[in-house]
């Protein structure tokens, strides 16, 4: 970045919110919303690397056919905890908690969110929540997947589910928590001029999010109460023996977790828009359809959860509907895909690591999202549910969409954040190496998948070893491409140059305040004048 | 929040009426209603839950706004009952105890 953008250099301001106090305490004890960011952003980094290394043992052990590095006890905790990390503690955080909580106030023109002290709640409820499912792994570990299917989590595992359950229970609230403090900011706080059109697409992104997980989280942490009640007190609820029903958790479980797959993707989306806008140099193509889209994928995401039951024992009437309903989701999820390739048309694109990142996201997520079609069609479903191919399908949307655009994010606003400039050689080194090693570790599970290897087996038959021998070689050069950032941006704190305020010469509130922004955001609140994106008039000025 | 400033008799007016209806519930559970007895409970509670959201959380005196994601919980809550209902009220199986008492899933 450095290299490729040319820009006067932006003298530190004395009061930006790094400097704005020191020691333990003003950390952990601040309202400021960056701050807060920022101990997400530790947070999160670390379930990262704890959940990635839980998925390194698994690829090891799937080496060979025979179950020889674990127990079967073993592996089955070990996928247990690598998706309840994974989506409980970095996915479904990630974007908003870090991406949101820092950019929100700033793109619409605020001080702060609507309530400060929630926010700071919100991250110490996730910590606690976090430490008492990691406290799990202490205690022997959870060997239910992070599905929590019935009746075998409320009945008969003999792992600590009950634990587990009470984390996740404790860290869905400060998810509703943040999702309330979005909606509420986004309505009450945008600055004069800034009218809902004239939002950045990340804000409409994150508002979608935000909905999903006002309506949707409560209903997963009742549920996960209800399996605890079932376990502890033996309630009938979900298990027969008991007069329950263990199909009623799965509609349960599915109505938030299926719209939790949106809570994952529709930030990074946010995250798309104005990548693309910022190095294509236009205004977004069809911006009212990418904007109500998010809607549209918000709400249609709560009807179609019953395509993860068709082989439960639900009704085929209802499997039809699912079915059905699941392909109009593809809907808002094309016209964005299309709409961000629209907008590159004779656009004046380049390609730094950010960009990288974007073109990684677009090429892996079409992927993902047409193999999810398949896994909505309810005949063809039956045949690979519950095997690789479903694997390969939701990595490549969490991992190869969710993740890709994480990181678009934190290369395009790390200057912001920190202040610094990375060295953009090795970014995007890292850039294709993530990409180059995520097609490996998960295009080859498509095929096995298809082939019939069903999933939380530790042990299978030769003739698929190729396959996961790929899958593994794969999963190393993603580690590789994931413990690059790790370094170069940590290096970049300590060395790298001085960030101007708007080293992309992007568009947007938050590229006219200091890099690092100081701590109130804006000395006067500003007034907005024009549309969001309007790179043609920048580029005329520049001119 | 609503700057509406809500009179104290009202709260306690509703705190009467919660209380009433709470008696009622309890004592309508000790008579048979047949078909009518999950209705009548339901409606019960639904009034109650009603009075709650409207008087102590303000929503009646909260803008339009507030009443719409209001709304919009229970429009959801609607699709979750709807669609799993539709599931449960076609199956072509279900559970039956059998001379153990032990429910079993039985094909029809």
């Amino acid at each position: 970045m450095s290299n490729t953008v040319a820009v006067a250099s932006h003298p530190e301001p004395d009061n930006n919110y790094w400097t704005a106090g020191y020691g333990l305490k003003s950390w952990l004890l601040t309202t400021d919303h960056k701050r807060i960011a920022i101990l997400y952003l530790i947070m999160i980094s670390v379930f990262f690397v704890i959940g990635g290394l839980f998925a390194v043992l698994i690829r090891l052990e799937l080496l060979t056919p025979a179950g020889d590095l674990v127990s079967s006890d073993t592996y089955n905790k070990l996928f247990t905890l690598h998706g309840l990390v994974m989506i409980f503690f970095f996915l479904i955080p990630s974007i908003p908690a870090v991406m949101g909580n820092f950019l929100i106030p700033i793109m619409i023109g605020a001080r702060d969110l609507a309530f400060p002290r929630i926010n700071l709640l919100s991250w110490y409820v996730f910590a606690i929540g976090g430490m008492t499912t990691f406290a799990v792994v202490l205690f022997g570990g959870v060997d239910t997947g992070w599905t929590f299917y019935t009746p075998y989590s409320s009945t008969y595992s003999k792992t600590a589910v009950g634990l587990t359950a009470i984390g996740v229970f404790i860290t869905g609230f400060s998810s509703i928590l943040t999702g309330l403090n979005f909606v509420v900011t986004i309505h009450k706080m945008r600055a004069p001029g800034l009218t809902w059109f004239r939002l950045p697409l990340f804000v409409w992104a994150h508002y979608a999010t935000s909905l999903i997980m006002l309506i949707g989280t409560p209903v997963v942490a009742i549920t996960i109460l209800l399996v605890f009640l079932e376990r502890v007190f033996g309630v009938g609820i979900f298990d027969p023996a008991l007069g329950g029903d263990p199909v009623l958790f799965q509609h349960l479980f599915w109505f938030y977790s299926h719209p939790a797959v949106y809570i994952m993707i529709l930030p990074s989306m946010g995250v798309i828009s104005e990548v693309v806008a910022c190095f294509s140099r236009k205004r977004i193509f069809g911006y009212g359809f990418v904007a109500f889209s998010s809607l549209a994928i918000a709400v249609l995401g709560f009807l179609i959860w019953g395509h993860h039951m068709f082989t439960s024992g639900q009704s085929i009437l209802a499997g039809m509907v699912f079915s059905i309903l699941t392909m109009l989701v593809a809907i808002p999820s094309a016209v964005k895909v299309f709409n961000w390739t629209a907008t590159m048309y004779k656009g004046s694109i380049s390609f730094e690591t950010p960009m990288i990142y974007v073109f990684g996201f677009l090429g892996l997520f079409t992927v993902g999202g047409l193999t999810g079609l398949f896994l909505g069609a309810l005949g063809l479903d039956v045949h690979v549910h519950d095997t690789y191919f479903v694997v390969a399908h939701f990595h490549y949307i969490m991992v190869g969409g969710a993740i890709m655009g994480y990181l678009a994010a934190l290369h395009f606003w790390w200057p912001k954040i920190t202040g610094k400039l990375y060295s953009e050689a090795w970014a995007k080194l890292s850039a294709i190496i993530i990409f180059i090693g995520f097609n490996l570790t998960f295009f080859p599970q498509f095929l096995v998948g298809y082939l019939g290897m069903p999933r939380r087996y530790h042990v299978y038959p030769d003739e698929f070893q190729i396959f996961h021998i790929l899958s593994t070689a794969g999963a190393s050069i993603l580690a590789i491409g994931y413990a690059f950032p790790a370094f170069y941006l940590i290096w970049s704190l300590f060395r790298g140059e001085a960030a101007p305020a708007n080293p992309w010469n992007a568009k947007g509130l938050e590229w006219t305040v200091p890099s690092p922004p100081p701590k109130h955001n804006f000395d006067t609140i500003p007034v907005v004048k024009e549309e969001a994106y309007d790179y043609s008039r920048l580029e005329e000025e520049v001119v | 929040m609503s700057d509406h400033r809500i009179p104290k008799r009202i709260y306690y007016l509703i705190f009467a009426t919660l209380l009433l209806f709470t008696m009622i519930t309890v004592e309508v559970a000790f008579y048979d209603l047949g078909i009518l007895s999950f209705p009548v409970a339901l409606g019960i509670a639904c009034f109650k839950s009603t009075l709650v959201i409207l008087y102590f959380m303000h929503v009646r005196y909260s803008s339009g706004l507030t009443g719409l994601f209001v709304s919009a919980g229970f429009i959801f809550l609607a699709i979750l009952l709807v669609f799993t209902l539709l599931d449960v009220k076609t199956r072509d199986w279900q559970f039956q105890p059998d001379e153990s008492g032990i429910s079993l899933v039985v094909p029809f």
